[in-house]
């Protein structure tokens, strides 16, 4: 049986026992290659899913009704390759069911396949004449003349040679009924896919031939010299991130280290730009042998040719970069570009050994490279090398390790799974480096956010709700208020969440009772709950650093300052910057004095908690609204009652006939109602005055903070708030009286006197016009079942709600129609708000990238534009 | 929320027949927005006080029952219940719309006669803007007196009370009082409760028939009578100003006031205008092609490029997408004809944040918007546009802060503008380009924009940076 084999690496028409097998990558372009009436579409629908199928006819079709009609070809193939691009991206095998018989419709096939980095696959029909003939014949709807099939067959038989250097990776050719009818396609994964290698690994940077660091690295990683080479005893694996030769000492000496550990299955590796010239090299092609290739030459030929021709075979075997643990490692010579990953083509392959260069080169005379790490937005951690540089470069989840061993640096490994860095320093400096090491890199954008990543439709996963997403608009406005008014962005690891109120009292003359607040928890399972005293003053996030070296070091803050204090929307809550640096160092002296920084082992804080007076930050709202409606209604309403007053006193007034009513009224019931109406002014000026003051200086702000939210390390999130509030009490208030207690007391809502102890409480906090209570149950995360409850619910006081609802709110009639209101809205938002801020502080604190902490904060803003009653 | 009208002479009950209202009776009238209730609270021969309380319902007004369905036009904390506003003009017209027209059967005479009367108006809102009052009131022959008390008395330092309880008081006929009253109660606050239409111009007009022309603050009247409706307003002042209407079909965009830091050169052409044709002629002169205009505003500077056959692409930004959907208004983008259309992009962008989109053009413009950026992302906005965008011309202005000792009417150490994080002076301005040029590679020139003056220098200050090797 004659098969039409072109034979590389794959694709031979393979027979297997009974079966021909077919075998394509898992992701690949494939062109059906044959005549009409060849049985392209019943092949492509047999082998593969309909919708990997794209069908020149079908798209003709699409856009003319008639599937057969030709004039609209160019057409329906501007579609058939839009779709076919559309599915690349989605990394989504497809198949090109046309004739492909024209070398331009093959190459349009071929470069799409290029541009998306994805091999291009070709089968190809070649079968028998007669028998297409005789399938015609029975075609009588698209029954073609008979020399169309015979041209047909004659440039089906002409293309097939050419199609390997078309730029077709795989070519399979059909040619007979009984192949056709044996055939198995088997789909397998890329060379790169190492998916179902977990590790653990040991990921080596640049050795350039450091042979003695190299040692002693792999021995403080545990390795062991056996007979068979050098192996972990816990069975881990050494990846060797390429560039093994040049420059240093004993690259022979390296070479055959890492080839032995790869023979052994001890090691894998990539190969980079320097063992890639070598080989070139060893092939005989010419190369110049600057930057330190002379010394590696010379050792090798000392070798001898058997074992250069070892080196050759070893790196012409390496593949370009290796994606690993189930897509979440992937390691490379100089990186790999997010949109590269899963994907292989020449260009990847380059781009794995140089990085993407822009052809210029730098005052030092070395290239120019495009930062593809700063655009780095992918899940996957890549960890590369080729760039040296003093220390490990971390930049979105990408790390260059490559710590210049060769140039005096030092040889560094990266533990994985564990994340950690183990390096060794070098003996001496080997290669003087063209840039020193210590060179401030110019175009380094890591510290800035791209705004790619925040103008449009999100969708954030966080650990607490699965998915959060963030309409395009509200995204829109949450760009706006950052930029004109937040702080720097590096500070704002935690935006508070909004908080619902409890549910409307049915209890007369209160919008809100404590025991709304109660029931909203015990009803879900959850009977101790702590309520704590709501300070009416401003939301404030504080953030301290030891010294401005920390901030810089783990913020990213270079201007000097060393820690802030901001408002729910991430703006400076002070226009002055000594005031807030005083506070700062109020703050500093009283958790030095408690020693707070060694028992948590850090050396920063962030903080939630209540700055007051409500004042300072609220100043132009209070003046223009709520100062100003007392004023206007204090003295309107006065003179209604005085005129009022002065009406009911006239002496001719006594002959109104009260059954004369319609548009008369007594005059004494409407005195009555203005003096009513004057009495709730007055009761709201109070309620008002109440949160204000002057302040004259430092001593004259409160700070009550109630949650210690993230050190070094950690998010509190998984202690009690009675944790939270006795850990204030221990280290930050007491001592200095600018930073106050929070009152609390804990419910048991099985027990009646507990609960009447509560709502006792809360009436005499909110008597005097205090603000009230937050319920909370008694962890920071609680949930029922799978359901995420309220983190807190407010209960606020009937005096205070003046200032929220209007003076006259509780005037019967009004209260009655302000009791309608819904509050599932606004704990829908609480709920996501709360995660959002809960997911910045982890992610921050376990050093994810600064886009990835400021798109929560960033979601926290959005959320605030949904629209939802802002009494509530 | 209460306004009183006492006629004092002989007779003087005869005001309840002038007003339609009964003396002897507290009367009730439902408006839409709560009630209005008529009473005396004095009643003689000498002296008869007339009273029109207000009673809004502030939840009413808050849930929407006059706004639209979700939030209503006002807070539940507001003035509006309490303060004399356009409310109140409008239940004038309602309860006393035949004393306005001037007509009364019995006492015609009476309604046509000057007498003696006096109005009180409590809570009426100036915003301070202490010579309102006098100047509205006055020329139309009355005494008037105000009295003002402060914010809070618990907390002097939040300074006096934006309203002002006012007396007037002449001898005038009633109808024209209340014409008078009905016209320029909602002057004082600049807002309506209710939405203006075209039709609200008639009104103003017929109100103001035989008094308002001849206001020497007619025009101030009609802006401030028509807040958010600059084109209503010039109607209505070219109409007051010609004595008869004209059709002025381009009204829209008719430019409403002159930005108030014009405010010391007025028969000069506007710095504004000064500004955006020095910043063409520089783009001009760059050799740019496309240009960027950044922090675009209502795009008048990229309307002025959309004109130059030199620009072929124009890319106007702004950070609020509001200010886009204005300026898309202004430039009336729906109706541009497709040539002019595919030279202009508008998008929405942040000075802040990397962008990829700003890259690749010749020129960027970033005029008057340095002074809105906080100092400390200044660091931020610099990277952005001179080291990841880095045109190769970036010009740049922003107020000289030493010629606002120019502007008699700014008060020490405030800015230009409500929003300005800062302003600097010419040496502020000149060590700051240096540090760019330093940091980025640029060249810098600065010019003036403006009026020179010796001691401060213009008011405007420009720098064009050009990229070293261009």
């Amino acid at each position: 049986m004659k098969l039409t084999a072109i034979r590389h690496r794959w694709g031979c028409l393979q027979k297997m026992e009974t079966k021909y097998r077919i075998e394509v990558p898992e992701f690949c372009l494939i062109a059906m290659v044959g005549g009409t009436s060849s049985g392209k579409t019943s092949f492509a629908n047999r082998y593969f899913k309909p919708t990997e199928v794209l069908s020149s006819d079908f798209f003709r079709g699409m856009v003319s009704d008639d599937e057969n009609c030709q004039d609209v070809s160019s057409d329906a193939f501007d579609l058939l390759f839009y779709a076919a691009n559309k599915r690349l991206n989605h990394r989504k095998l497809t198949v090109v069911d046309a004739t492909n018989l024209k070398q331009e419709a093959r190459k349009r096939i071929v470069s799409l396949a290029k541009e998306q980095n994805v091999h291009a696959a070709a089968i190809v029909l070649n079968l028998p004449e007669e028998l297409l003939l005789e399938r015609n014949k029975a075609r009588p709807e698209r029954n073609l003349p008979e020399r169309v099939v015979r041209q047909h067959c004659r440039e089906v038989k002409r293309c097939i040679r050419g199609l390997k250097r078309e730029g077709f990776r795989f070519v399979y050719v059909i040619n007979s009924t009984k192949q056709l009818e044996n055939l198995e396609v088997v789909r397998t994964r890329l060379w790169n896919d190492r998916r179902d290698e977990h590790g653990p690994f040991d990921i080596i940077g640049d050795i350039h031939g450091c042979y003695d660091e190299l040692i002693l690295l792999l021995n403080k990683l545990g390795y062991r010299e056996t007979e068979v080479g050098f192996s972990h005893p816990e069975g881990r694996k050494a990846a060797f991130l390429g560039d093994l030769c040049d420059r240093g000492p004993k690259n022979a000496a390296v070479l055959r280290l890492v080839m032995k550990m790869v023979k052994t299955g001890n090691a894998i590796a990539v190969p980079g730009n320097h063992d890639a010239k070598l080989l070139k090299y060893l092939q005989g092609k010419s190369v110049t042998t600057a930057h330190g290739m002379d010394k590696t030459i010379s050792e090798l030929n000392a070798c001898g040719e058997e074992f250069k021709a070892e080196v050759a075979e070893f790196i012409d075997g390496l593949i370009s970069h290796y994606v690993l643990d189930d897509g979440k490692l992937v390691i490379s010579h100089a990186g790999l570009k997010q949109e590269y990953i899963g994907r292989t083509s020449s260009r990847i392959r380059e781009f794995c050994l140089y990085g993407e260069i822009t052809g210029e080169t730098d005052s030092y005379g070395l290239p120019v490279r495009l930062d593809w790490a700063a655009d780095y937005r992918g899940r996957a951690t890549i960890v590369y090398g080729h760039i040296a540089d003093r220390e490990v470069k971390s930049q979105n989840g990408t790390f260059c390790i490559d710590t210049g061993c060769v140039f005096g640096g030092k040889l560094t490994a990266y533990r994985y799974p564990e994340r950690e860095f183990v390096n060794v320093d070098a003996k001496e400096e080997y290669f003087a480096p063209a840039k020193p090491l210590d060179t401030e890199s110019d175009a380094d954008m890591a510290d800035m956010l791209m705004v790619g990543d925040f103008n449009h439709k999100m969708h954030i996963t966080t650990r607490l709700l699965p998915s959060v997403d963030i309409d395009g608009n509200n995204a829109s406005a949450a760009l706006e208020t950052m930029s004109r008014f937040a702080a720097d962005p590096h500070w704002l690891i935690y935006l508070p969440p909004t908080m619902s109120p409890c549910e409307t009292s049915g209890l007369d003359g209160y919008l809100e009772h404590p025991l709304q607040a109660f029931s909203y928890y015990s009803s879900k399972g959850m009977n101790h709950i702590i309520c704590e005293k709501k300070h009416m003053g401003s939301r404030a996030v504080i953030i301290l650093c030891r010294d401005a070296k920390t901030a810089q070091k783990r913020f990213g803050i270079a201007d000097g300052t060393r820690g802030i204090i901001y408002s729910r929307t991430g703006r400076r809550f002070f226009d002055e910057l000594e005031t807030e640096e005083s506070l700062l160092a109020r703050l500093d002296h009283v958790l030095t004095k408690t020693g707070f920084f060694e028992d948590f082992a850090t050396d920063w804080v962030c903080l939630d908690t209540e700055l007051m007076p409500w004042s300072q930050k609220a100043q132009g709202l209070i003046r223009s609204q709520y100062a100003a409606t007392g004023n206007a209604a204090f003295i309107g309403l006065s003179a209604a009652v005085q005129a009022l007053g002065q009406t009911g006193e006239r002496e001719n007034f006594a002959h109104i006939d009260s059954a004369f009513t319609g548009q008369n009224i007594n005059p004494a019931v409407l005195l009555t109602r203005f003096k009513t109406k004057r009495e709730d002014i007055e009761r709201y000026i109070q309620a008002y005055r109440e949160y204000c003051w002057t302040v004259n200086g430092i001593d004259d702000f409160r700070i009550a903070p109630f949650h210690i939210l993230a050190s070094e390390g950690r998010v509190f999130s998984g202690e009690t708030h009675v944790w939270h509030m006795e850990t204030i009490k221990k280290y930050i208030t007491g001592s200095d009286p600018v930073f106050m207690e929070t009152p609390y007391l804990c419910v048991d809502t099985t027990s009646e006197e507990s609960i009447q102890k509560g709502v006792d409480w809360w009436l005499s906090l909110t008597k005097e016009g205090g603000e009230g209570m937050v319920v909370k149950p008694e962890t920071f995360l609680c949930r029922q079942g799978h359901m995420l409850l309220q983190p807190a619910v407010k209960c606020r006081g009937r005096e205070y709600l003046r200032i929220i609802y209007g003076a006259e709110y509780l005037e019967p009639g009004h209260l009655e129609r302000l009791k309608k209101r819904s509050l599932s809205r606004k704990r829908a938002l609480a709920l996501k708000e709360f995660s959002l801020g809960m997911e910045s502080l982890e992610r921050f604190v376990n050093g994810e990238p600064l886009y990835k902490v400021h798109e929560c904060s960033f979601g926290v803003l959005a959320l605030e534009s949904e629209p939802v009653d802002p009494r509530l | 929320m209460l306004l009183t009208i006492t006629y004092e002479g002989q007779n003087t009950q005869e005001l309840g027949y002038l007003l339609h209202k009964h003396p002897d009776r507290v009367q009730q009238f439902d408006l839409s927005y709560g009630k209005a209730y008529v009473f005396y609270p004095e009643v003689s021969a000498k002296r008869t006080t007339a009273a029109l309380l207000l009673d809004i319902d502030p939840i009413d007004l808050a849930r929407g029952k006059l706004g639209s369905r979700d939030g209503g036009l006002f807070d539940y904390v507001n003035d509006r219940p309490y303060a004399s506003t356009s409310f109140m003009s409008t239940a004038i017209s309602r309860v006393f719309g035949t004393a306005m027209g001037g007509r009364c059967e019995q006492y015609q005479e009476l309604a046509d006669t000057p007498l003696h009367l006096t109005a009180q108006l409590s809570s009426l809102k100036d915003g301070r803007e202490t010579e309102l009052a006098r100047q509205l009131f006055e020329p139309l022959g009355y005494q008037v007196t105000t009295k003002r008390t402060l914010l809070d008395e618990k907390f002097p330092e939040w300074g006096e009370s934006p309203y002002i309880d006012l007396t007037i008081c002449g001898t005038v006929k009633l109808c024209e009082l209340l014409n008078h009253l009905y016209v320029l109660i909602p002057v004082f606050d600049k807002q309506k409760h209710y939405y203006t239409s075209e039709a609200e111009i008639k009104k103003l007009l017929d109100h103001g028939e035989g008094w308002l022309a001849g206001h020497p603050y007619k025009e101030k009247i009609a802006r401030r009578y028509f807040p958010a409706r600059g084109s209503y307003a010039r109607r209505a002042i070219d109409i007051l100003l010609a004595g008869e209407p004209e059709a002025q079909e381009n009204a829209d965009t008719l430019e409403e006031t002159l930005p108030e830091e014009n405010s010391g050169e007025t028969a000069r052409t506007p710095l504004n205008t000064q500004r955006m044709e020095a910043v063409r002629d520089a783009v001009l002169k760059s050799g740019a092609f496309t240009v960027l205009d950044l922090g675009c505003g209502e795009c008048r500077l990229t309307s002025l490029l959309l004109g130059e056959a030199q620009i072929k692409k124009v890319t106007a930004c702004d950070v609020s997408v509001s200010v886009l959907e204005k300026a898309a208004k202004h430039l009336h983008l729906d109706r541009m004809p497709p040539f002019r259309k595919n030279k202009l992009t508008l998008m929405q962008a942040s000075l802040t944040y990397l962008d990829k989109r700003l890259k690749g053009y010749d020129c960027a413009c970033v005029i008057e918007v340095i002074e809105h950026i906080e100092p400390s992302r200044l660091n931020a906005f610099e990277r952005v546009i001179f080291e990841y965008a880095s045109p190769k011309t970036i010009i740049l202005t922003t107020p000289n802060r030493e010629y606002n000792a120019k502007y008699e009417t700014m008060q020490k150490n405030t800015f230009r503008h409500g929003d300005h994080r800062f302003e600097w002076t010419r040496e502020e301005f000149s060590a700051w380009t240096k540090h760019i040029c330093e940091r980025f590679g640029y060249r810098c020139e600065i010019r003036g924009i403006g009026e020179m003056d010796e001691t401060y220098g213009n008011p405007t200050q420009m720098g064009v940076f050009t990229k070293n090797g261009n």
